[in-house]
């Protein structure tokens, strides 16, 4: 028995490998040999085998011998297959499996990026009893080559106008201070996420000023560290601004900079990782779901829908793995929008709550790295102009990164990631260097682009579940402040997923329902 | 053979300790990562691969590790919890005072002499007397103060010279905390700290009556020579006791001088 298994699991070897999932492959290996002779396996009688041909017309002899000089190696592929057909190891066989997802999940995260992988985090961190949520993290390009979290420019604010962005970005900023206690793994260096406490520097023209006070007032009653500062204490911090058309600048002294989103979505993989997550290389295709038609307590006919099956496709392949959920979080990013049609929110009549779509779309944003040697030095803080330009240091040398939010006119095609030097030239540049007169001689030394998910709603983010699709929940649509406020949006949602409703930070106000009410959320300080 | 056991609990625990980073452990080590915690004795390493063995193997072996890892921090935390009832009772300046002794620093308050806690960390209660008057100066130097520890040092409204040589605890973010002390503060000394680095460095410039800046030998920072240099543009009323500007450079015929400008990122 244990023979013929031992065979099984050798004859898999060369012929297995290669076969897709949904193709069998039987039990004996059937070689078509040339001149039409059908040969089989046979015990080999070494760590070579060997083929035997059967010719009615003569006598049984040896054709050849595969792999006959590769002793060792051959040794090591033995004893891996023997583990993985023990019980534990993932030979399944019919095929090789290996490479896709779990046949079901507890919860599916659709998207890899800061937000989903801190939902993740969360759910597992609380979960009780621990390790009873399976939760798998699908992510189609694991070397974030598009994802918006890496090509952040990495700032952290609490300077927002809506009191529920100033508790989000508090509480994050809480946990990146904590960092090493939340993500610590054993026998892993600690995460060095490169913070500057440098603060953010909002300068207002007289049209803005009264809002700048407003929102100022905000933030300090949630407990931010702002002041505020009239152009001359402006003059006499820093002399390298020119504080024309300036009216009012509003300055974090604590909990605001910027640092390496890199490192905290590595630290978030490993620690995630560690958790049991279990990640997937591929892309949802497919949403399979059934749909119900319910009653609500005022009589009317609601048809809720519930997703029942993910359908996963690896990447760079045609096979796709039918994962069983109970919940699926979007977490797709600027992607998000196209997650949620194949899962058909936004299918129906307009002006219903059936043909809301997610208003979350692809926007591309460029972020230009210069030099300047006569640039402000190392206090320079995060710097947003009035006309919405900005700009940070960027280590010690005197290089500055920096950009602007076009208009909607001027919005770039994302079909993309193509710098455009010349909006540098034109949209960027002429403001930076009214600003701060030493940016009149720079260089360019590069530039990316990167996506926002972009709501075009209201520019603030979605969170929680749709109220027809019951068991999807969106973490998505925070339009270029996602990484800052993504530690605290992925407790709400995992709060939310586990309590069924918001306990530290109350975003009932971000609930996807807005978008058919008409409720905007609307922040004053987006760039 | 309770002792026998009791000793080898104690190894199991400092054993795992080593584990943690460095940082945690009070040395000044630097902000190395655990695969430069190089242990020389050999019985040592042979208990770290068994430990890592064991919990590699077993839930609760990694759960014990877990817990020593929590326990250590919270011991940290616990060191730096306010004394909110001498606060009540006596007032900020004692209630920063007695914090700072009980961490082991000095602390004198003004127009008096130095007062310090002896070897054994016991010290007089005199200064229960001294409601009213403000702290001057702090030495708090290796004292395992952190960002939450700060909260007591903030009260002080006059202090002037604060020294935070050698602090394992003491980083950027604490370095963000130190504004509200702007007005007064003189003399600042944060030589030997594992965790500053020059972006902590960058938020000094709230410290405008800042005269004496001492930010030698820290071994967070990249470029000593660059940084002193910019922290001197950055106060230019203050004297800045660093590195020596040719620091980081290497000279000599046959190798080329380093260049002094900052990494640039792809």
């Amino acid at each position: 028995m244990l023979r013929r298994t031992l065979l099984l699991g050798l004859c898999r070897g060369p012929l297995g490998r290669g076969l897709g999932t949904h193709r069998g492959g039987s039990i004996l290996g059937k070689v078509e040999g040339r001149g039409g002779y059908r040969g089989s396996w046979m015990a080999p009688s070494s760590s070579s085998v060997t083929f035997r041909t059967q010719d009615p017309a003569h006598d049984v002899k040896t054709v050849g011998r595969l792999g006959g000089g590769d002793r060792d190696g051959k040794m090591s592929e033995i004893k891996k297959k023997i583990q993985s057909i023990l019980p534990g190891g993932d030979w399944n066989p019919l095929y090789d499996t290996s490479h896709l997802p779990p046949e079901s999940s507890d919860v599916v995260i659709v998207g890899g990026g800061v937000l989903g992988l801190s939902v993740a985090y969360w759910l597992k961190k609380l979960e009780k009893p621990r390790g009873a949520i399976r939760v798998l993290v699908v992510e189609r390009d694991h070397t974030y080559s598009r994802a918006s979290t890496v090509l952040s420019v990495g700032g952290i604010r609490q300077q927002f106008s809506v009191p529920e962005n100033v508790q989000l970005s508090l509480f994050s900023i809480d946990f990146l201070r904590n960092i090493n206690e939340y993500l610590a793994v054993a026998d892993d260096p600690p995460l060095d996420i490169q913070f500057n406490p440098s603060g953010y520097l909002l300068l207002a023209s007289e049209k803005g000023a009264a809002i700048m006070e407003n929102n100022v007032k905000v933030q300090r009653q949630e407990g931010a560290k702002v002041c505020l500062m009239s152009p001359e204490q402006l003059r006499n911090k820093f002399p390298w601004i020119n504080t024309e058309g300036v009216a009012l600048a509003s300055y974090g002294m604590e909990h605001e900079g910027w640092f390496d989103p890199w490192c905290l979505l590595q630290g978030l993989r490993r620690k995630v990782q560690s958790m049991g997550v279990l990640f997937c290389h591929g892309e949802v295709t497919r949403f399979m779901s059934s749909s119900n038609l319910m009653k609500t307590a005022s009589g009317e006919e609601v048809n809720l829908k519930r997703i029942h099956e993910v359908h996963v496709k690896i990447d760079q392949s045609l096979e796709y793995q039918p994962v069983e959920c109970a919940i699926v979080i979007n977490a797709a990013g600027a992607w998000s929008g196209q997650v949620a049609e194949l899962a058909g929110i936004g299918k129906g009549p307009p002006g219903t709550l059936q043909g809301t779509k997610l208003p979350v779309e692809l926007r591309k944003r460029y972020v230009y790295l210069w030099h300047c040697p006569q640039g402000p030095g190392l206090e320079t803080p995060f710097v947003i102009d009035p006309s919405g330009t900005y700009f940070r240091r960027e280590g010690l040398g005197h290089n500055y990164l920096g950009g602007c939010s076009p208009t909607e006119e001027e919005e770039p095609d994302p079909g993309n990631l193509e710098v455009d030097h010349d909006f540098f030239q034109d949209r960027v540049w002429p403001p930076l260097a009214q600003r701060v007169p030493a940016f009149e001689t720079l260089k360019v030394r590069s530039a990316w682009a990167g996506y926002y998910d972009y709501n075009t709603f209201d520019q603030n983010g979605v969170v929680g579940p749709h109220p027809l699709v019951i068991n999807m929940y969106f973490a998505t649509g925070f339009s270029g402040h996602g990484l800052q406020q993504a530690p605290a949006v992925g407790r709400a949602v995992a709060e939310m997923v586990l309590e069924g409703h918001f306990q530290t930070i109350n975003l009932s106000s971000f609930l996807f329902s807005r978008f058919y009410s008409g409720e905007k959320v609307q922040e004053h300080n987006i760039i | 053979n309770w002792s026998r056991l009791r000793e080898d609990w104690r190894k199991i625990e400092e054993e795992s300790l080593h584990l943690v980073a460095p940082v945690w452990n009070g040395g000044t080590r630097g902000i190395g990562g655990l695969s430069r915690v190089v242990a020389p004795e050999g019985n040592q390493k042979k208990g770290r691969s068994l430990l890592q063995f064991l919990a590699d193997r077993f839930y609760d072996v990694e759960a014990l590790r877990d817990h020593l890892l929590r326990k250590r921090v919270s011991k940290v935390h616990q060191k730096n919890r306010p004394f909110n009832h001498i606060n009540q009772r006596y007032g900020p300046y004692v209630a920063g005072a007695y914090f700072i002794l009980k961490q082991g620093g000095a602390v004198r308050f003004q127009g008096r002499e130095w007062i310090r806690p002896n070897q054994r960390g016991h010290f007089s209660l005199d200064f229960l007397k001294l409601q009213a008057v403000p702290v001057e100066a702090v030495d708090a130097s290796g004292c395992a103060i952190n960002y939450q520890g700060l909260d007591s040092l903030l009260a002080l409204k006059e202090l002037q010279s604060l020294w935070l040589q050698r602090c394992p605890h003491v980083d950027d973010w604490c370095l963000s905390r130190l504004h509200p002390l702007a007005s007064s503060l003189q003399e600042l000394s944060l030589a030997g700290c594992p965790r500053v680095s020059e972006r902590g460095l960058a938020c000094l410039h709230h410290l405008w009556n800042l005269r004496r800046l001492d930010i030698s030998d820290l071994p967070a920072v990249s470029s000593p020579g660059l940084t002193r240099i910019l922290v001197e543009e950055m106060l230019p009323s203050c004297e800045v006791l660093g590195a020596d500007w040719a620091q980081g450079l290497k000279l000599g015929p046959e190798e080329q001088p380093r260049d002094t400008a900052g990494p640039i990122p792809a």
